[in-house]
C-alpha cells in the first residue's frame, strides 16, 4: 500500500499536481539510500551555530533559493537576533532596505516600499497557485521549517541509540544530500518523466526541482571555497537556523538545567537515604541484630 | 489501619481555621501521617510523578493558549510565532509537547506496575477503574492536542481517527459529520478540539482527585501484595514517601529535560512541520508513539468495524481486570507462572508499538495479528485460568517479615 502511495505521489509530482514536493518528505524517503552523515557545528549538547557559515548560507539562499522558495516565518529583524547570523541592527536594516515590500499607502493604494526590520522576507510568488504555475505545477515549499520537516527513517535499533547520542540532524543531512544528489544523466534503465530531474536521495528519485547548485555560482566574501559542496552545507546550516532560531539558547539553558537537576538529585538521594536509614537499618540487620532492639 | 498521629493545629490561625474548614487536618492526614507500606519500591513513585506531569501540562498549556490561534489559516503560524517570537515560547511548547510523551511514558509504567503487583484487586477495584478512566481521558486529550499544531500529521491523524467512527453501522457517517462539524476535517473541527483540549485536563484533574481519594481509603498496595497488619508495616507519608517521591521526580525531570533541551523533536514527526494540506496525503500516517500498540491492533484486523471494536476493546478490557484475574494472590512475586506471562505481555505491547509504526503489509500484519491474539488472551484466557491452575509460592506473614527476610 505504501508503495502505491509513493508511486502515486511521484505521479502527482510529475503530472503537476499541487505541492507534491511539499508532501514527498519524511518517511517517504525510505526508498532512497540513507544520506551520509555530515559533521555539523550545531550537533550535540554543546553545538553552536557557526556565524560565518550562517551568513554564507544566507547569501546562498538570497542568490539561489529565494527566486523560488519563500521563507515566510523569518523577519529581517531576525538577522540581528542573538544566537544567529550575528548581524548588527544596522546591517539587518540595510539588508531589509534592499528588498521591495508590497504595502498600501495612506490613500489605500498599493505601493512598493523598501523593507524594514519588522517586515518578513517577501515571497517570490504572490500565491501558491502562481508558484505552482511558474514551476511546472509544483509549488516550491517554504523553507522556514524545512530543516525540521524532512527526515529519513533510522529504523530499529538505530533510533534507540540516537536517544543517547542525541543524533537528530536527519533533516539537515537529508537536505544536504539532496542538494548534492543530482545525477545527470540518470542511471541506465531509469525512466525519468518529462520535466523531472534524477536525484539519488529523493523518494522515487524523480524530483521537480532542477539541480540548484553549481561551482562558482555564488561569490563568498570570506574566502571560503566557492563550490557546490560548500554551498549545500552552508545553506543547510542556514535552514537549520531558520527552523530553530533559539537553538543556542535552548542548549545553553539546557546545560544549566541539567547541572542543577543532577546536583539536586544527588542531595535528594542522600537526604532520602538518611531518612530511610531509620526504617531500613541495613547495617544492624547485616550484623545479625534485631533492628527493633537497636538504637540509632 | 490507624494513623501514626492525629493533627494538632499549632498556630492560633490554624486552630481558628480547623473549627471552620479542617483543611489543615485533611492535608495532615492525607499527606503527612498517611501510612504507606514500608516496602514500597521506586515504581510506587510514579503516582507522584504523574501528578507533577499533569501540573506541568496544565501550566505550560495555559501559557500556550495565550498565544495560540485556533483557526485553520493561523494555527500553524501561531505555533511558529510561539516558537520564534514569544519569550521562552519555544521552552513552553517543547515542555508541553515532550511533557505529553513523558506523561504517557510514566502512565505506562504506572499501569504495568499495577498489573504486576495486582494493585487492581479487592479492595482497589474502583481505584483501578478510575485509573482506566484517567487513561482514556489522557488519550483523548493527547490526540486533540496533537491536532492543534495543524501540521500535516495533525490533519491526517484527525482525519483517520475521526473516520473510525464511520465504521459504526447505520449512523457512522452521520456521527463523523457531527464530529467534524462539516463534511471534512476543517475549522469547526479544530475549534472544538481546542475547546475540549482545554477542558479535558481539568476533568482529568477531577478524576485524579477521586483516584487519590480511593487510594487513601483502600491504602496503597505494596510489592508483597499483603495488606499492612500493624504500624510496624508502615511508615508515615512524610518524610518517607515525600522524600522518596521527590528524589525520583527529580530523576524523571532529568530524563524529561534531556528531550526538551537536547532533542525536542525526536519523539514527534517531521511531517508535522509541514502546514496541514488537505490535498496531499503523507506517505505514512502514523500516530504518536504512545498510541502505536492500539493502532497496530486496529490495523491487524482486515475488517474496519471489527478493527475499531478490537482497538476499543483493547483499552476497555483493562476495566474488567479486577474480575478477570481470579487469583487470590496479588503480587507476581509469588506467582511464578503469571510473572512469565506478564513479561511476555510487556514484550507483546512493545512489539505492537513497533508494528504500529510499520506499514500495514506482509509480515507486519501477520505479526500484529499474532500479538493481538496474545494481548487479548492474556486478559481473557490466561488471567482467569491462572487463578485456578497456578501453584503460588507461600506468602510471608507480614510486610515487615518479608523485609527482614530479604535483608537477612
Amino acid at each position: 500500500m505504501a508503495m502505491t502511495i509513493q508511486r502515486n505521489l511521484i505521479a502527482l509530482a510529475v503530472a503537476g499536481s499541487l505541492a507534491a514536493a511539499a508532501a514527498a518528505p519524511a518517511l517517504a524517503a525510505e526508498a532512497a539510500p540513507p544520506p551520509p552523515r555530515v559533521s555539523w557545528s550545531f550537533s550535540g549538547p554543546f553545538g553552536k551555530f557557526d556565524q560565518g557559515q550562517l551568513q554564507r548560507g544566507f547569501k546562498v539562499y538570497r542568490e539561489v533559493c529565494a527566486s523560488c522558495h519563500s521563507l515566510s516565518f523569518v523577519a529581517f529583524r531576525n538577522l540581528a537576533d542573538p544566537g544567529g547570523l550575528g548581524y548588527s541592527a544596522a546591517q539587518a536594516t540595510a539588508v531589509a532596505a534592499e528588498y521591495q515590500i508590497q504595502d498600501l499607502d495612506d490613500a489605500g493604494q498599493p505601493v512598493e516600499r523598501p523593507g524594514r526590520l519588522a517586515d518578513y522576507f517577501p515571497k517570490p510568488f504572490p500565491n501558491a497557485l502562481a508558484a505552482a504555475a511558474a514551476n511546472g505545477g509544483v509549488a516550491p515549499p517554504d523553507l522556514s521549517t524545512m530543516a525540521k520537516a524532512r527526515t529519513y527513517e533510522r529504523g530499529f535499533p538505530w533510533f534507540v541509540f540516537d536517544m543517547f547520542t542525541q543524533y537528530q540532524e536527519q533533516g539537515p543531512d537529508y537536505i544536504h544530500a539532496l542538494l548534492l544528489g543530482y545525477r545527470d544523466p540518470p542511471p541506465e534503465g531509469f525512466k525519468l518523466p518529462p520535466g523531472a530531474h534524477y536525484n539519488e536521495y529523493f523518494s522515487g528519485h524523480a524530483i521537480a526541482m532542477p539541480n540548484p547548485m553549481s561551482d562558482g555560482q555564488v561569490t563568498y566574501d570570506d574566502g571560503s571555497p566557492a563550490t557546490a559542496a560548500q554551498y549545500a552545507k552552508d545553506v543547510t546550516a542556514f535552514m537549520m537556523w531558520a527552523a530553530e532560531p533559539h537553538m543556542m539558547a535552548r542548549k545553553r539553558i539546557g546545560l544549566q538545567v541539567m547541572i542543577f537537576l543532577i546536583v539536586l538529585a544527588g542531595l535528594m538521594y542522600f537526604t532520602k537515604k538518611k531518612i530511610w536509614h531509620q526504617v531500613e537499618r541495613p547495617r544492624e540487620i547485616a550484623a545479625g541484630q534485631d533492628p527493633d532492639k537497636t538504637t540509632i | 489501619m490507624s494513623g501514626h498521629a492525629t493533627y494538632q493545629p499549632q498556630s492560633g490561625f490554624m486552630k481558628w481555621m480547623e473549627r471552620r474548614l479542617p483543611i489543615g487536618g485533611l492535608i495532615h492526614s492525607s499527606f503527612v501521617v498517611y501510612p504507606t507500606p514500608r516496602n514500597l519500591n521506586y515504581l510506587w513513585t510514579f503516582g507522584g510523578i504523574l501528578s507533577m506531569m499533569l501540573a506541568i501540562q496544565i501550566i505550560t498549556g495555559i501559557v500556550l493558549t495565550m498565544h495560540y490561534t485556533p483557526h485553520v489559516d493561523l494555527a500553524f503560524k501561531s505555533v511558529e510565532g510561539i516558537m520564534r517570537d514569544v519569550n521562552y515560547g519555544w521552552l513552553m511548547r517543547y515542555l508541553h509537547a515532550n511533557g505529553a510523551a513523558m506523561f504517557f511514558f510514566a502512565v505506562y509504567i504506572h499501569i504495568f506496575r499495577g498489573l504486576y503487583y495486582g494493585s487492581y484487586k479487592e479492595p482497589r477495584e474502583v481505584l483501578w477503574i478510575l485509573g482506566v478512566i484517567i487513561y482514556l481521558l489522557m488519550m483523548a486529550t493527547g490526540f486533540m492536542g496533537y491536532v492543534l499544531v495543524w501540521g500535516q500529521m495533525s490533519f491526517w491523524a484527525a482525519t483517520v481517527i475521526t473516520n473510525l467512527f464511520s465504521a459504526i453501522p447505520g449512523v457512522g457517517e452521520a456521527i463523523v459529520t457531527w464530529l467534524w462539524g462539516g463534511y471534512a476535517v476543517g475549522n469547526p473541527t479544530l475549534n472544538r478540539f481546542y475547546s475540549l483540549h482545554f477542558l479535558l485536563p481539568f476533568v482529568i484533574a477531577g478524576v485524579v482527585v477521586l483516584h487519590v481519594w480511593a487510594l487513601h481509603v483502600a491504602g496503597q498496595n505494596n510489592p508483597t501484595g499483603i495488606e499492612p497488619k500493624s504500624d510496624k508495616d508502615t511508615v508515615p507519608f512524610t518524610p518517607y514517601a515525600t522524600m522518596k517521591d521527590g528524589f525520583f521526580m527529580v530523576c524523571f525531570l532529568l530524563l524529561y529535560c534531556w528531550f526538551v533541551f537536547y532533542m525536542p523533536n525526536f519523539l514527534g514527526h517531521a511531517d508535522n512541520y509541514i502546514p496541514a494540506n488537505p490535498a496531499v496525503t503523507p506517505a505514512h500516517i502514523v500516530p504518536e508513539w504512545y498510541y502505536l500498540p492500539f493502532y497496530a491492533i486496529l490495523r491487524a484486523i482486515p475488517d474496519k468495524l471489527m478493527g475499531v471494536v478490537a482497538m476499543v476493546a483493547a483499552i476497555l478490557v483493562l476495566a474488567f481486570v479486577p474480575w478477570l484475574d481470579t487469583s487470590k494472590v496479588k503480587s507476581a512475586r509469588y506467582r511464578p507462572l503469571f510473572k512469565q506471562f506478564f513479561w511476555l505481555f510487556v514484550a507483546v505491547c512493545i512489539g505492537l508499538g513497533w508494528l504500529g509504526a510499520k506499514p500495514a503489509e506482509g509480515i507486519y500484519v501477520v505479526l500484529s495479528q499474532i500479538f493481538t491474539v496474545y494481548y487479548f488472551a492474556f486478559f481473557l484466557v490466561i488471567m482467569p485460568l491462572l487463578g485456578i491452575f497456578e501453584k503460588t509460592k507461600p506468602l510471608p506473614n507480614s510486610i515487615s517479615e518479608s523485609v527482614l527476610d530479604a535483608k537477612a
